[in-house]
């Protein structure tokens, strides 16, 4: 499990938000809302090693982030940013490249590499895509290809930064019914949504970013009950009871 | 799961062909090189004097003192340049960045010139002293790039600049020392003509190491072009890799301009053309470029000798006569038909 203790992060020596504590719980859904520029990128960039961390420490499985090499925190934390390059190589290939952390140079691929592979695609639903070129996909099927990346990395905690930017609607649910499917194997998975809807419905836990704080954390029912969206965002957040639970919309 | 084919999918075996045809255009076009010139002579010819240790005939002679060293030199000169292109682009993830571009020619230029106006005659040194020119550049190019923002436009004006400053450089060494590049106007253009072994000798050594190591780090640069945030969640040290990277590609060029002086055009073009044949991974592009870039200087070079017989073009010349319109009918041959973004 990934625990964040009081953390600070940002750039060019400027915090972006400070004294957040958070823990990434096995088998959640956590999602990371907040303003534009609250920090919920940096989060997770500074989990996934990418950021450096201000003051306050990660735990990965209780070991402080400092004492892990790259490799090892990469064995641990899967992310998937929101900026992507397109390389013209296969979905396979991409896929692939998530076994990096567990090879030595000069980086040869074992079998159980390729049999993990071919269990991540066909597990993100992208065994059809294996021999495409990533320019060649549609929005959709590239997400399935990263998240096929993703997944061969064969990590506890998956990160997901906006992964259903540029989706309609259905494809934006499927990525949550993946992320639901993953955290029932045991997975802790941790998304950056701008959609509210869509992340009081589907999460187990929100945390909500704001101000350089972390403004409140708790299973949907609780962030709706402290009114804390309203607060942070300036709206007025309302839901209506209907055959499929509940259903939030802004009045 | 299957494989079920559709017209979108790059099947393997093409790219088995693709391989066989560029080492077989690789193997002809160093036989045409040692055969064409000024004399030409028999491919029996040829092979005899390449199986003699010393040279007996006239035409042994021709073959082993003025052909071989050039057809080497080509195949070294422009296999170095192309993966150098191919990796600068890769690690930068920047289709505009080639070695010239982005002031690594010129920065093994000035070195090479220096060296040569303060120690002549000292060849086996010239690599060397490329190679750390090109290092210095790039590293710079690097440094301005990140201050800035990293923008892909920022870094190749950068490198223009950068460029810039480095080809005065050379220009003003040149003006107090003339004699430092002897045939200067070949060196600017890049040229082949009257090369010798023990020019391009210790230049092999580096290009060799550096190919090795090119290749064994196709993964690296790889996850380099899947984007800086990408590569760092999978454990790679970014930094350090892509300073890795532009070393082993300051290598490659530096070596190769050590002897054929600034020949731009196939750290260029070479990268985007295999890019187009086998696809962005690096495992299969950089052997492409490698004997891509040895077939397009080997052409290049017969042609510049054949072409106005008994007098010689540069190969620089030549390069960009035929390179330039050459991408260009490429480039409009495959507009329609790619998504790319």
């Amino acid at each position: 499990m990934i625990e964040i203790r009081q953390l600070s992060a940002g750039y060019n020596g400027q915090a972006v938000f400070s004294g957040v504590s958070l823990d990434f719980r096995p088998g959640e859904v956590l999602v990371l809302a907040g303003p534009n520029g609250c920090g919920k990128s940096t989060l997770l960039k500074a989990v996934a090693g990418i950021e450096p961390v201000m003051s306050g420490e990660i735990l990965f499985d209780g070991v402080p982030m400092p004492r892990l090499s790259p490799r090892e925190t990469a064995k641990k934390a899967a992310y998937m940013p929101q900026e992507r390059g397109v390389p013209s190589i296969s979905v396979r290939r991409m896929a692939l490249h998530g076994r990096f952390p567990y090879l030595s140079y000069p980086r040869r691929y074992r079998t159980e590499d390729y049999d993990i592979v071919d269990a991540a695609l066909e597990r993100a639903d992208a065994s059809g895509l294996a021999s495409r070129l990533v320019p060649e996909l549609s929005g959709g099927q590239r997400q399935r290809a990263y998240l096929a990346m993703a997944l061969a990395q064969d990590t506890q905690t998956v990160m997901m930064d906006e992964p259903t930017a540029f989706l309609d609607i259905r494809h934006q649910l499927a990525v949550m019914d993946t992320a639901r499917a993953l955290a029932s194997e045991g997975r802790a998975v941790v998304i950056v949504l701008h959609d509210l809807c869509l992340a009081m419905k589907r999460a187990d836990r929100l945390a909500i970013l704001a101000d350089g704080a972390l403004a409140a954390l708790g299973a949907p029912e609780e962030i709706f009950t402290s009114g804390v969206v309203d607060r942070v965002f300036g709206v007025s957040l309302r839901r209506v009871e209907t055959d499929s639970g509940w259903q939030y919309y802004f009045a | 799961m299957k494989n079920s084919q559709t017209s979108s999918i790059r099947p393997e075996r093409p790219l088995a062909r693709v391989y066989l045809t560029l080492a077989l255009l690789t193997l002809a076009s160093a036989v045409l090189s040692l055969m064409l010139g000024p004399v030409s002579l028999s491919p029996g010819e040829v092979i005899s004097a390449l199986f003699r240790a010393e040279a007996v005939t006239a035409a042994d002679r021709i073959a082993l003192y003025a052909r071989l060293p050039r057809t080497c030199g080509c195949i070294l000169a422009g296999s170095a340049l192309a993966v150098s292109g191919a990796v600068i682009q890769g690690v930068l993830s920047n289709p505009l960045a080639a070695p010239n571009v982005i002031g690594v020619n010129s920065g093994a230029g000035l070195a090479a010139a220096v060296c040569c106006a303060f120690f002549p005659g000292a060849y086996a040194a010239l690599p060397f002293a490329a190679f750390l020119g090109a290092l210095l550049s790039v590293l710079l190019v690097l440094l301005i790039a990140e201050r800035t923002g990293a923008s892909k436009i920022t870094l190749v004006l950068g490198g223009v600049a950068i460029s810039s400053v480095l080809a005065a450089g050379v220009d003003a060494v040149v003006t107090f020392v003339p004699d430092a590049l002897a045939g200067y106007s070949d060196f600017r253009i890049g040229s082949l003509a009257g090369l010798t072994m023990s020019k391009p000798a210790p230049a092999a050594w580096v290009v060799l190491a550096a190919l090795a190591l090119a290749f064994s780090l196709t993964h690296e640069l790889d996850l380099l072009m899947l984007g800086r945030d990408t590569a760092r969640s999978l454990g790679l040290r970014a930094g350090r890799m892509r300073i890795l990277l532009l070393a082993v590609a300051a290598a490659l060029a530096g070596a190769a301009v050590s002897f054929a002086g600034l020949l731009g055009f196939v750290g260029l073009i070479v990268p985007h053309i295999m890019r187009r044949l086998v696809g962005d991974e690096s495992r299969l592009l950089l052997p492409g470029c490698a004997m891509g870039g040895a077939v397009m200087l080997l052409l290049c070079d017969l042609a510049s000798r054949m072409l106005f017989r008994p007098y010689e073009l540069p190969v620089g010349i030549t390069l960009s006569f035929i390179g330039g319109p050459f991408f260009i009918w490429l480039l409009l041959r495959q507009r329609k038909g790619r998504t790319h973004d």
